[in-house]
C-alpha cells in the first residue's frame, strides 16, 4: 500500500526529530561527562607535529570545480531517466526511442568532455605540453 | 481507550520502529567494527580484539564508553558553529536515509511512493556533513580530506543514481515495498536480469562510503585522517556513526533492489521450503559454538557472557522456529512474514558488508586519478550503455515477444562487450601515459 497523500511522509518528520535528538544528546552527554585541559598546543590543527602556517583557506585545484561541473550535468541526466523508467511500460517502444535520442545527445558532450580532457584527471597543463 | 488507540496506530508503529533505529543503529555500527576488526585479524593470521568480553565481544561498548569520556577538543581556529554541527548533519542525514527502507514486511518507517529516490537524494546529503566539517577545521589535511571526498561522491553518485535506473526499469516503481514484490511477482531477483547493473552499484557504493580501496578521503597515509583529522572524542565517534550507517543503507538499497529485499532464496517454490528451517539452525549452530567455547574461556565473567550470549542465541532460534511449529492461522503464524523477512534482509545486509570488508582487506588503495577514471571514463558510460540494454530488452521482452533468456542475455553480452571495450581503451590510455612519463 502506497500512500499518495502527504501523510505518508510524517513518520519522516517523527524519525527527523529522534535522528537529531539521539546525535544531539550524545555530543551533550560527552562534553559534560568528558574532562577538559586545554592548552595551546592541543588547539592547534594537528599537521604532523610541525607548527601550523598559515591559513588552510587557501585556493585549491580548478579540477575539483570542473568535476563539479560535469556532475550537475550528468546527475541531471540521471534523475531524469527516473521518472521515465516509472512509466517505461506504458510509453513502450516510443519511449525508448525517445531516450535514445536523449542520451545520444547527451553522449555527443559526453565524448567532447572526454576529448577535451575534462574527464583527465592528471592531464599535464596545457603549458607544460608547450615547452616539450 | 479504545479510541485513542484508534487514533494512534498509524503514527504508533512508525514510532516503534523509529525508536528502534535510533536506538539499535549505533549499537549495530558498534558490532559491524568488531566483525570488521575480527575479520581483518582473520584475514591477517591474528586474534584481533580478546580481551574485553570473550572473544571481544563487548569492545564496542567499552569503545563507546571510551570515547564518551575523551576530551572534546575544538581547535582554536576553528569556525566552532560548523565544527559543532558537521557531524551532526552526517549522523541524521545517514539514520534519516534508513526511513524509507523496509526491513522485512513489517517493518518501516515510512512507505513512500518515491521510496529509492527518497533514499538516494537523503543519503548524497552526507556529504554536506564531510565538506563543512573539513572546511571548518582550519587544517590542511582536514580540506583536502573534504575536497577529495566531495569529488569522489559526486563521480560515483551519478554512476551510482543510473545503475539503480537498470532495476527501476524492471520494476516500474520506486516505493521499496513494491520493487520486492515485483521480484516475488516475476519469481526472479534483479541481480540475474541486470548483473552489470548489480556490479556498477556495489563499486560506485563502496566510493560513496569512502570505503577501502577507495578510502581516499580519509587515506592515513597521505591526510592523517581526512576530514576528520581534527575531531575528537564522540564527536568523532558520530563521523565513525555515520560512515557505518552509510554503510548500511547502501547495502539495503542493493539488498532491495537487486538481491530480493526480503525474499527467501526460491521464495515460490514449495520444494525448497525447508530452506524456512535455515533460520532456526543457523542461530542454533551459532549457539553451540558459543557453548562449545565456555570452558576454554580464562575467567569466570566471561564464561558468565559468552554462556548468555549462547542462551541469547537459542531464544532467537526459538522465535524463528515458532512460527513454522505451529498451526496455520493463528497470530504465531502470521508472524512468519515479518520475522523471517527480516532475518533474510539482514542476512543479506551482512553478507553485502561482508564482501564490503572482504575488498578492503584484498586490495591496495586506489590513487586519485585512478578513482576518477574509474568513476568518469568507466562506469559513467557503462551506466549508461547498461540503462539503454536493460531498456532494449524489456521492449524485445513486451513488444516483439522475445523470451526472458535471450533478451536479457544478448543485451547482458552486448553490455559486457562494451565494458571490455572501456577498460581496454583504458588500459591502452594508461600504457601511452607510462611511455610518455619515461620520455620525460
Amino acid at each position: 500500500m502506497t500512500g499518495n497523500d502527504l501523510q505518508s511522509y510524517a513518520p519522516l518528520l517523527l524519525h527527523l526529530t529522534l535522528a537529531m535528538a539521539l546525535s544531539g544528546v550524545l555530543v551533550l552527554l560527552s562534553s559534560l561527562v568528558g574532562w577538559r585541559r586545554p592548552s595551546t598546543t592541543k588547539s592547534q590543527p594537528y599537521e604532523c607535529g610541525i607548527t601550523p602556517t598559515g591559513d588552510a583557506r587557501e585556493p585549491f585545484s580548478v579540477k575539483f570545480y570542473l568535476v563539479a561541473m560535469v556532475f550537475i550535468l550528468f546527475d541531471v541526466e540521471a534523475i531524469f531517466l527516473y521518472p521515465w523508467a516509472y512509466i517505461f511500460r506504458e510509453l513502450r517502444w516510443f519511449g525508448f526511442v525517445e531516450m535514445i535520442l536523449y542520451i545520444g545527445i547527451l553522449l555527443v558532450g559526453y565524448f567532447y568532455l572526454w576529448k577535451k580532457g575534462a574527464l583527465d584527471w592528471n592531464r599535464p597543463a596545457v603549458r607544460r605540453d608547450r615547452a616539450s | 481507550m479504545h479510541t485513542l488507540i484508534e487514533f494512534a496506530k498509524p503514527i504508533l508503529v512508525p514510532l516503534i520502529c523509529a525508536v528502534v533505529i535510533v536506538a539499535v543503529l549505533p549499537l549495530v555500527a558498534g558490532y559491524i567494527v568488531l566483525l570488521e576488526r575480527k575479520l581483518m585479524a582473520d584475514m591477517q593470521a591474528r586474534l584481533g580484539p580478546m580481551r574485553v568480553g570473550p572473544h571481544g565481544l563487548l569492545q564496542p561498548i567499552a569503545d563507546a564508553v571510551k570515547l564518551l569520556l575523551k576530551e572534546d577538543i575544538i581547535p582554536e581556529e576553528a569556525d566552532k558553529a560548523i565544527f559543532w554541527v558537521a557531524p551532526l548533519i552526517s549522523v541524521t542525514v545517514a539514520m534519516l536515509a534508513m526511513a524509507a527502507l523496509a526491513i522485512g514486511p513489517w517493518f518501516q518507517i515510512a512507505d513512500l511512493n518515491i521510496g529509492l529516490l527518497f533514499v538516494m537524494g537523503i543519503g548524497a546529503l552526507g556529504i554536506f556533513g564531510i565538506v563543512l566539517g573539513g572546511w571548518s577545521s582550519n587544517s590542511h589535511y582536514s580540506l583536502l580530506g573534504a575536497l577529495r571526498s566531495a569529488a569522489q561522491l559526486v563521480s560515483y553518485e551519478t554512476a551510482a543514481g543510473m545503475a539503480i535506473v537498470g532495476g527501476l526499469l524492471l520494476a516500474g516503481t520506486l516505493s521499496t515495498r513494491e520493487i520486492i514484490q515485483t521480484q516475488d511477482d516475476y519469481g526472479v531477483w534483479f541481480i540475474f536480469a541486470a548483473p552489470v547493473g548489480f556490479f556498477i552499484y556495489a563499486v560506485a557504493s563502496i566510493a560513496e562510503t569512502n570505503r577501502a580501496p577507495f578510502d581516499l578521503p580519509e587515506a592515513e597515509s597521505e591526510l592523517v585522517a581526512g576530514y576528520m583529522t581534527e575531531y575528537s572524542g564522540f564527536r568523532w565517534a558520530l563521523y565513525f556513526l555515520a560512515e557505518y550507517t552509510n554503510m548500511v543503507v547502501v547495502a539495503s538499497i542493493a539488498t532491495t533492489l537487486f538481491l530480493g529485499g526480503w525474499l527467501r532464496p526460491f521464495a515460490g517454490t514449495k520444494a525448497f521450503d525447508f530452506l524456512d528451517y535455515l533460520p532456526s539452525l543457523l542461530m542454533l549452530v551459532f549457539a553451540g559454538y558459543c557453548f562449545y567455547r565456555v570452558p576454554k574461556q580464562p575467567v569466570k565473567i566471561q564464561q558468565a557472557v559468552l554462556a548468555a550470549v549462547g542462551l541469547l542465541l537459542i531464544l532467537l532460534a526459538g522465535i524463528l522456529a515458532a512460527p513454522l511449529l505451529v498451526p496455520a492461522g493463528s497470530l504465531v503464524a502470521d508472524a512468519k512474514a515479518g520475522l523471517h523477512g527480516a532475518f533474510w534482509f539482514l542476512l543479506k545486509v551482512g553478507l553485502y558488508l561482508y564482501v564490503f570488508m572482504w575488498l578492503r582487506f584484498t586490495f591496495p588503495r586506489y590513487r586519485f586519478d585512478q578513482l576518477m577514471h574509474l568513476g568518469w571514463q568507466f562506469l559513467v558510460p557503462l551506466s549508461i550503455v547498461n540503462v539503454m540494454g536493460i531498456g532494449l530488452a524489456l521492449v524485445l521482452h513486451r513488444q516483439w515477444g522475445w523470451g526472458h533468456l535471450p533478451a536479457f542475455g544478448l543485451t547482458t553480452v552486448l553490455t559486457l562487450a562494451v565494458a571490455g571495450w572501456l577498460a581496454w581503451a583504458g588500459e591502452k590510455k594508461e600504457k601511452q601515459r607510462a611511455i610518455v612519463g619515461e620520455e620525460a
